[in-house]
Order: structure tokens, then sequence, then C-alpha cells
């Protein structure tokens, strides 16, 4: 029993940390996405039932690789391909072949990112193509992320799964001259990535455990590859402030705890080090940009752990400047929290308040909620406060943050 | 994989390459991008240049009855000048040749990849 347990918990742990890795060593020759994840989902179910009976194998990496390729060729055979594309499949075999004979199979998740960021797919499609292809993101998630309809969502994937493999669009890190044009996509799916991961307050959520410590690591391969980009630095700046807090975001009991709540004795110095130098690193090359203003606001919460100040008005101006270069929801938000700060509740409500009237869009949006529930609180208004709390556990998938909510609410009846 | 490389041009295009002040210029833009083409190991050594749309002729058959139009499938601005086929590894490497064809500053090129058989 406990070797069928340790397969089955095998096969989830090499699901979660591989996902990304093989889909994008399968999709690389053939550019057919959309039959890599099928040949992958055959192989984990294959992989549940083989390695609990039959034992996991040495490289499980390799097995399930292997068992993805054999499903492709099955595939091209069931679909009655045309010889000029079965002989394709048949090089793309043999050169996959050669890779698993490499000690280690060669990391081409930079590649995917970028053939899913090409000007030749869908706009609108491009960073939920690399957070479902990188990240095994379903679809639903995504759409939740996205503020959009889950079934359009899955057809948005689809149709540029399609496009990717019939327009022949390449699988590799582009020459730095379009970078431009891509990067900044390809920026966007990792910090979707990262905030997915980041959201999952409790850390209980296996799918998402590691998603965030995957976007950190994207982050620091692509800063290898462009480090004249001072986004892409800028973004590892973010997440590494960020993740200097992850010890102090929990307390003994696995309860979230708010940013000006933390122990800022249980913040990792190294890390704020690191992140200051890259986001330095980022400053010089004098081109700013989102990612770099949301360091910035992060190194100013940063400050607190040296001489305990929070210095909220360099805060609510680099906001400020975040949402007139990106006006995102998020942004918004955080924009009015950080002026109920400085400036006092009814501030911070009386912008929330203009940008609700600007873009309803924010009504279906959790942190609108739990952000108009904890300001009207601390006015007294008590029943808004009350309903906004309603809305917003109504709209909240993490059940550690309803009860964080529920909490909030139950205080002030 | 193979791409056809579509060249649509404007009506002013098309008038160059009878114009006497203009025609040397036009066709010599022209084959010095298929020669290009073929020095490069791209080209698959096909295309064809097609005369302007004034000699188009579009025929549909609707309800078993023949209909045949003078002129060409749709009245657009651009209409399609010729074709070349190319052997490129990948639509970056198309569109690196699209972009040198002569009638992407006037008209432009639309990239199709060929069906394989």
């Amino acid at each position: 029993m406990a070797g069928a347990r340790d397969g089955a918990a095998l096969a989830e742990r090499v699901a979660r940390e591989s996902y990304g890795r093989l889909l994008a060593a399968l999709a690389a020759r053939t550019r057919d996405v959309a039959a890599a994840e099928d040949a992958l989902a055959e192989a984990f179910a294959a992989a549940l039932r083989a390695w609990p009976a039959s034992g996991a194998p040495d490289n499980p990496e390799a097995w399930l690789f292997a068992a993805a390729k054999r499903k492709l060729i099955d595939f091209a055979r069931r679909a009655h391909t045309a010889s000029q594309a079965q002989d394709a499949l048949a090089i793309a075999a043999e050169e996959l072949d050669e890779e698993m004979r490499a000690d280690a199979l060669p990391d081409r998740r930079l590649g995917l990112l970028f053939a899913c960021a090409h000007p030749a797919v869908d706009e609108g499609a491009r960073t939920a193509l690399m957070l479902q292809t990188i990240l095994g993101l379903s679809a639903e998630r995504i759409a939740a992320a996205f503020l959009v309809e889950p079934a359009a969502m899955s057809q948005r994937l689809v149709r540029a799964k399609k496009r990717i493999r019939d327009a022949g669009v390449p699988f590799d890190v582009p020459d730095p001259s379009v970078w431009p044009e891509r990067l900044q996509a390809v920026l966007e799916a990792i910090y979707a990535a990262y905030t997915e991961g980041w959201s999952d307050a409790l850390g209980a959520d296996s799918h998402r455990r590691g998603l965030s410590e995957e976007a950190v690591w994207l982050a620091r391969v692509l800063a290898a590859h462009t480090p004249d980009e001072p986004e892409t630095l800028g973004l590892l700046a973010l997440f590494l402030h960020l993740e200097a807090r992850r010890p102090a975001r929990r307390d003994a009991e696995g309860r979230y705890v708010a940013l000006d709540q933390q122990d800022v004795g249980l913040w990792r110095d190294e890390m704020i080090a690191e992140a200051e130098r890259t986001l330095f690193a980022a400053a010089k090359l004098q081109r700013a940009g989102r990612f770099q203003l949301e360091a910035a606001i992060q190194s100013a919460h940063a400050r607190r752990r040296f001489d305990g100040v929070t210095d909220w008005n360099a805060i609510c101006l680099l906001y400020a400047a975040l949402v007139d270069l990106c006006a995102s929801p998020a942004a918004r938000l955080n924009q009015c929290a950080a002026l109920a700060r400085r400036d006092g509740a009814q501030a911070g409500l009386d912008l929330l308040c203009d940008y609700a009237d600007a873009h309803p869009e924010l009504g279906s949006y959790q942190p609108f909620w739990a952000l108009r529930a904890d300001l009207c609180a601390r006015l007294d208004r008590r029943a808004e406060a009350r309903a906004a709390y309603d809305q917003a556990m109504a709209r909240e998938r993490d059940p550690a943050v309803v009860v964080f909510l529920q909490k909030k609410r139950d205080a002030l009846s | 994989m193979k791409y056809a490389i579509l060249v649509y041009e404007t009506a002013d295009d098309f008038a160059a390459r009878e114009d006497q002040d203009r025609m040397q210029a036009y066709w010599a833009a022209y084959s010095a991008y298929a020669d290009a083409l073929s020095k490069s190991g791209f080209g698959a050594g096909q295309g064809a240049g097609l005369l302007p749309p004034h000699a188009a002729t579009t025929v549909r058959v609707r309800g078993g009855a023949r209909q045949v139009v003078d002129g060409p499938f749709a009245d657009t601005k651009e209409q399609l000048g010729g074709f070349f086929i190319i052997d490129a590894p990948d639509l970056d490497a198309a569109i690196a040749w699209a972009e040198k064809c002569p009638s992407v500053g006037s008209g432009s090129v639309e990239i199709r990849p060929l069906m394989t058989m």
C-alpha cells in the first residue's frame, strides 16, 4: 500500500515539477502544443496506473517523456497523417531520442514562452497560453485570473494552439531585436503565475504550491538571457522582495498575516539585499516600466525592516505612477489602500468609489469587496462593511481566505 | 515548412509595371528579390507573376448555373499580383523574407503555409 501511495505521490510531484519542461520539449519539434498536451496527459495517466504496481522508474521524467513521445506517434498514425507529416514526426522522434540520451532534458521552456508570445498569436491569448503550457493551469483557473468566461478562454486557447502549429511559429528564444515586442507578454505570464501561487495563502493547494517558485526560477533564467532588459530585472526584484517576506506571511497556525501586521524580524535579509541590487541594476538602464515600479513599491515597504517606518507618501506616488502606466484592477485597489493609509480611510474609499463608477468590472473582483469592506469598517459604516464582506466571500475560492474574511465580518456585529 | 509568399499590390504598383519611368525600377526590384531567394536556398523555385486584375475573370456555379463575371474575386484596394513559394524553417524566417518583398512598402505580403500532401 505504501508503494501504491508513493507511486501516486511521485507521479503527482513530477506532474507538478516537470509539466512545463516536458511539454516544451515535446512541442518544440512538432510545434503541436495541443497534441503534446494530450500525449502528456495520457503519459501521466499511464504513470498513475503503472508506478504504484511496479514501482517508480529511476528517472521518472525520462519515463514520462518516452511514454508521451509514443503517444504522439500513435496520434499521428491514428489521424492517418499524410506521409510527409509522418516523416517529419519520425525525424522529430529521432531528435527527441537524442535529447533523451543527453544527461538532462534540455530546458525549452523559454522557447515555448516566446512561441506563445509571438505576434502571430492572438494578443488576448498569449499570456493565458503561456500559463497553460508552462505551468499546466486549467482554462478555468486562467479564466478566473483574467476575469473572463471559462468557455471563451478555452476557445481562445484552442485557436491559438492551432495557429502556432499551422503557421509554423518557432519555439526558440528569439533574436534580441524582437524582445521589445514579445518580452512584455512573457513577463506578464510569469507575473500572473507568481500571483496565482502567492494568492494561495495557506499553501494547501498542491497544484498552486510551487507556482511561485517556478515563476521566480523563470524570472531568473530570463534575466540571465536578457540582462539588458530593465523590466526583466524589475520583475525579478519584485519577486525577491515578496519572497523575502514569505516566512512572515503565515502565523504558527498557518493563518494569513497582512503585510502591516508581519513580524519584520522574519523577513529574509539576504533576499531583500538581492532584490535591491537587482532593482538598482534595472534602474541604471534608465528605462522605467511597470515591474520596476512594482518592485520600487515593495522596496519602499522593505524599509520597515531596517528603521520600522513605512513611507506612505512615496508608496502613494509610486502607485499613482503605476496606475498611469498600467491601469490594472490590482494597481487601482492598492493605490486606494495606500491612499487610505496616508490620508485616511475616507480618502481611500472616495477614490475606490470613483474607480468602481468608471470601471464596473471591478465588482466581479474579490479584492475590491475586501478593500471596500475594510475601509467601510474603519469608518464605522458597519452594515455596508458586512455587505461588502459577503460579496468578497462569495468571490473567494481559497477556504483560508474565506475564514479570514468571515472573522473580520464577525468582528463587526 | 513551405510557405506561399502572396504578393498584394496597389493599383499604382500594377501601373508601375508599364510606366516608362518606373518599370525598370519595378522589375529590377522583383528580379533582385527572386535572385536573392534562389541564392539563399530558401527559394523553392516556384512562383509566378500574375497579370493585373483587369485581366481577371471570376467564375461561380450557383444552383447548377454558371456565372462568369469580369474582374477579380473581391474588389479591394490591394490585389494579388503574384506569389513565391519558399521553404523556410519557421514563421520567423518566412516573415524575414516577406519583409524583403518589394510590395511591402506600398501593398502588403500575406504568408500562408502550404498544405502538406
